[in-house]
């Protein structure tokens, strides 16, 4: 477990830099983190952060790509174009959300 | 006199069937299994058939015999849980009353969830092998395919046994080999998963084995359709890649009746406790085996090692106590390499599958994340104790909960991924 500096606060994260507590996420920290990966946030953005933080604290798990397009009412393709080449480890990492679990 | 009603006569409904009848005294408890099936496929074999390596009825018993006496077997497909009134609705409209339900009806392929899958190519040149008449055609064209490119396709997870497709890979490398037609066939696997597999040692030791045997891979590979009529895999990201044959994983999904029950997950999966397989609304109703969300393995080993859990706490549940156990999704597969050689892997909820040694520490016999015969004859050997021991409820000498004994956690450096990770 290490602390990050992001924009300008410490947050825990694990070896791959996805954020390990949720609680220490806010939207303004979302902006910094989305900044880090070369993306700047749009509604489209918010309204998959926001369904994929409310489905967290709801089941305790970060919503897969089809939870998304099912549950969220955001399109496969459309998490495409707003978190491109690996939506759904990008929009974890925006949300400050662990990786969807990818079950073994 | 009370009923315990279990859906699905597959590998999870019927050890617990099997062993509860043992348990459950029958002047109290009538115990119903229901399945819309007449026949008890061992689905381990399906990965073996298209390579001729077992004959079809080597697999397959009636399901009657393999249910122990006092159990009553009805066979019926099932259209909806009625919770209200703790019934099941079964086609044709009758329907059965459960004092404890026990929903293990599994998970199954899906091609119509991919635009193009199930089109006009489906068992031409694009085939699956977990179904038995998928892995017999499969079979049927294995035998005619002289060359080309194979294409071994994961779509999206989870998925039930989630090694065997990498098993098929392996093991297509072996068949093309031994029949010299290796050298004009190009093997592919893509996934889309962002490695071999989902857990960082397994993953590299895996990704290294395809390296070793010229089997190239895709990653991170959203399947949007498949387009039947040049032979090719699109995905979101806009890749295209091309096929002679597809051997394709399609998405898995449970039984439509845990949807329209208001039970599933988005992949129909029933939403359970992981610990004890209870469901959050309704505390007799129960999932187990394939058919429960679990983040562990959809795998007869994880089916096995929960019915040892359940069984004790399901005691305990009708029993008016509550339940003492709690699942950690203890797993253990085997992993076919080809050439008779086979790896062996062990893991849970927690703790990851490592090298070691299996079941008994530094001892073995069997070595895990590790290529050895040993392990390969233990898969074959296997078969016999599935109808033998562990469908009718006997013991293995495995532990129920995972074990880090005999186990080594090597040292794997992560930085590399951080910076990965950050120009994502």
């Amino acid at each position: 477990m290490t602390v990050a500096t992001i924009g300008d606060r410490q947050v825990s994260v694990d070896a791959e830099g996805f954020m390990t507590n949720p609680d220490e996420w806010d939207e303004q920290l979302a902006t910094s983190l989305a900044q880090q990966i070369g993306l700047t946030l749009e509604d489209g953005h918010w309204k998959a952060i926001r369904f994929a933080r409310e489905d967290y604290a709801a089941s305790g798990e970060t919503p897969t790509l089809r939870r998304m397009a099912t549950a969220g009412g955001v399109a496969t393709k459309e998490m495409f174009a707003l978190f491109p080449k690996k939506p759904a480890k990008k929009m974890s990492y925006v949300a400050g959300l662990p990786k969807p679990h990818g079950c073994v | 006199m009370k009923r315990l009603l279990i859906l699905g006569a597959g590998t999870a409904g019927t050890i617990i069937a099997n062993r509860l009848r043992k348990k459950l005294p029958s002047d109290d408890w009538q115990i119903v299994i229901v399945d819309e099936e007449q026949t008890h496929y061992y689905q381990p074999g399906y990965l073996f058939l298209p390579f001729g390596g077992y004959e079809p009825d080597e697999i397959t018993r009636p399901i009657a015999p393999t249910l122990a006496d006092g159990i009553d077997l009805h066979h019926a497909t099932v259209e909806l849980v009625d919770t209200d009134t703790d019934e099941v609705v079964l086609s044709g409209g009758d329907r059965l009353g459960y004092d404890q339900l026990v929903i293990a009806t599994g998970t199954s392929p899906q091609p119509s969830e991919i635009e193009g899958l199930a089109g006009p190519e489906w068992r031409r040149s694009i085939h699956e092998f977990y179904t038995y008449d998928g892995a017999v055609a499969l079979r049927d064209r294995l035998r005619a395919f002289t060359g080309g490119r194979l294409v071994v396709h994961v779509a999206e997870m989870p998925i039930k046994c989630p090694v065997a497709p990498m098993e098929f890979a392996f093991l297509a490398d072996d068949y093309f080999r031994k029949l010299g037609i290796r050298p004009n066939t190009e093997i592919l696997y893509v996934t889309s998963l962002s490695g071999a597999f989902t857990k960082p040692v397994a993953s590299a030791r895996l990704g290294g084995m395809l390296d070793e045997r010229n089997i190239a891979l895709e990653t991170d590979f959203v399947t949007e359709r498949v387009d039947a009529e040049t032979k090719q895999l699109v995905s979101y990201d806009g890749r295209e890649i091309a096929f002679d044959l597809l051997v394709t994983v399609p998405p898995n999904m449970g039984a439509e009746f845990v949807e329209k029950s208001g039970l599933g997950d988005e992949l129909r999966h029933v939403r359970v406790d992981p610990g004890t397989f209870q469901t959050e609304e309704h505390p007799n109703v129960f999932a187990i085996g394939d058919a429960a969300n679990l983040p562990t393995s959809k795998a007869g080993s994880v089916a096995h090692f929960a019915a040892d859990v359940f069984v004790d706490n399901f005691l305990d549940h009708v029993a008016g106590r509550p339940m003492r156990k709690r699942f950690d999704g203890h797993a253990n597969c085997f992993v076919e390499a080809g050439d008779g050689k086979a790896l062996l892997i062990d893991f849970n909820y927690d703790v990851e599958p490592l090298p070691g040694r299996f079941p008994w520490a530094r001892i073995g016999p069997l070595k895990l994340l590790e290529e050895s015969r040993i392990n390969h004859l233990g898969k074959l050997a296997f078969k016999p104790l599935y109808w033998k021991v562990l469908l009718p409820g006997r013991r293995l000498p495995v532990s129920s909960a995972m074990s880090l004994a005999g186990k080594v956690q090597p040292e794997i450096s992560t930085t590399n991924q951080l910076d990965q990770e950050v120009t994502m």
